[in-house]
């Protein structure tokens, strides 16, 4: 199997994806973490403002079989949130990088991201199976 | 943990189609081929093919062959003429499952048992346990390596497996099973399947798998679909089907369960569990499986606390997904009796809220008789 990992973004162990955009950044889940958990079918996001702890969930993701947390990337402040894709979240599964972003954050240190993986960094994280 | 997972003898076939194999009863098994919901949707409207070769295979024959099964199992299989077949729990003295089967009467004096792949050597075990008592009137096989299994379902099933088989299959009732063959290896072909749908189940040795899979699935009858545990689940769930380690096991009934259909007690021998049942039907339940349907979008799921409006715990969720067919979230459920009439409403705690859902009775989805 073959995931799509585009080399523009940061990545988290947790399978998300983080695109810088303006003094923001988009956040959304990995090809792998959409075809790990197929259809998704129902998704649960937070509101505008709310402060997002690392590590700690910040919303929800389910599909017809599993139920997944997603995870804050880093201490960030929710700034816009993907309204469209609750009421379509079939979205994330055919487009995981692009229409099915989900949330835009600022985080509370920007140098927290460069901290994050970058794709090769996460192809290795793949291929180590987790 | 490494842990080594044993294949099917269609895996080369899986992974040519692209199926993600997971790990499911010490199989390799494909979960879905391309999506959970396309493949429950070929399913419901025309053809789906499943690989289900994890399945066991029991032989039990010999002269005391039906005395044997009678004592194994709560349904009564003396009822059954060769070339049919029935649903049953096997039972713990308890009353309890110890699994739930699909008995073939082979010939008068012989038995085919299939069983859960996650209970094959439990079950084995058990059967021979009790075939010792009879001596050399009975014999046990445990087949389960050696066959293919492939569960053929929908509506369009019986056209398709009629071609590739060369054989009018109209006449072969629910719960009936044929021999025949195709291109030379034996393949038995049973009326039976986990999906809610008509369809077919054809064993048939591993040799041959391979080349009977691949005939299927080029059928020129219609498009036929590879689907995987992900559908497979789904669909059994529409339809009401209990999934032994979710919704049944060795801690609940078969009245508990909804299956009191499933229990002849009257059958003239007394089979194991039977002085159990005869106390528990006497004193009545005090829980039952039962459906639930979500008022919204968040979905149900396995061990998730049922309370009543009040707040108060009175069950747990066993099985649950967004049924794909229905569109809706849908689950089941073990209640307290009280909250088992149809048309109550109770709450489920979804991850800390209070989801509302209708209590009904099981199945969610029942084809239309053609």
């Amino acid at each position: 199997m073959s995931d799509n990992v585009p080399d523009n973004l940061r990545y988290t162990a947790d399978h998300e994806w983080v695109k810088a955009d303006g003094d923001s950044y988009v956040v959304g889940i990995t090809d792998h973490a959409q075809a790990e958990l197929g259809d998704v079918v129902f998704l649960e996001l937070p509101d505008v403002g709310t402060e997002l702890k690392k590590d700690v969930p910040f919303g929800v993701v389910e599909s017809v079989k599993a139920v997944s947390d997603l995870i804050a990337p880093v201490n960030a402040e929710v700034v816009e949130v993907n309204a469209d894709l609750v009421d379509s979240p079939e979205t994330v599964n055919s487009s995981p990088y692009g229409d099915a972003w989900m949330i835009k954050i600022k985080p509370s240190n920007p140098g927290d991201i460069d901290a994050l993986m970058d794709a090769a960094a996460y192809k290795d994280h793949l291929a180590s199976g987790s | 943990m490494t842990e080594t997972l044993k294949h099917t003898a269609l895996v080369d076939e899986h992974k040519a189609l692209g199926a993600k194999l997971v790990p499911f009863a010490g199989y390799a098994m494909p979960v879905r081929y391309t999506s959970d919901k396309a493949e429950h949707a070929a399913v419901r409207t025309g053809c789906g093919l499943f690989d289900v070769s994890h399945m066991g295979e029991v032989f039990v024959e010999g002269p005391q062959a039906l005395d044997c099964v009678q004592r194994l199992v709560s349904n009564d299989v003396a009822a059954l003429a060769p070339g049919q077949a029935l649903y049953t729990g096997m039972l713990t003295e308890q009353g309890t499952f110890i699994d739930d089967l699909i008995v073939y009467r082979w010939a008068d004096d012989a038995f085919l048992i299939c069983t859960n792949a996650g209970n094959r050597d439990k079950d084995t075990a058990h059967i021979q346990r009790v075939a010792s008592d009879f001596g050399d009137g009975v014999t046990v096989r445990d087949e389960g390596d050696d066959w293919v299994q492939i569960a053929v379902q929908g509506p369009k099933a019986e056209a398709v497996c009629a071609r590739v088989l060369g054989e009018d299959l109209s006449g072969v009732d629910a719960f009936s099973f044929r021999l025949l063959a195709h291109d030379g290896a034996e393949v038995i072909a049973a009326r039976t399947g986990y999906t809610g749908e008509d369809g077919f189940e054809l064993y048939t040795k591993n040799a041959h798998g391979p080349a009977l899979w691949r005939a299927l699935l080029g059928s020129d009858v219609c498009a036929v679909t590879p689907c995987g545990l992900g559908a497979r689940d789904t669909l059994r769930l529409e339809a009401g089907m209990c999934l032994y380690g979710n919704d049944i096991d060795d801690t609940c009934d078969p009245y508990e369960a909804g299956l009191a259909f499933t229990v002849k007690l009257d059958k003239g021998v007394d089979f194991i569990g039977r002085a159990a049942l005869v106390e528990k039907k006497a004193r009545g339940v005090t829980r039952r499986l039962r459906g639930l349907r979500i008022d919204g979008k968040r979905i149900p799921r396995a061990g998730y606390d049922v309370n009543s409006t009040e707040g108060a715990a009175i069950g747990r969720v066993t099985s649950g997904t967004l049924a794909p067919h229905l569109d809706v979230p849908v689950a089941m459920a073990y209640l307290d009796k009280a909250f088992t009439k149809p048309g109550t409403t109770v709450a489920v705690d979804v991850r800390g809220q209070a989801v509302p859902a209708e209590v009904v009775k099981l199945p969610f989805y029942r084809r239309a008789k053609t």
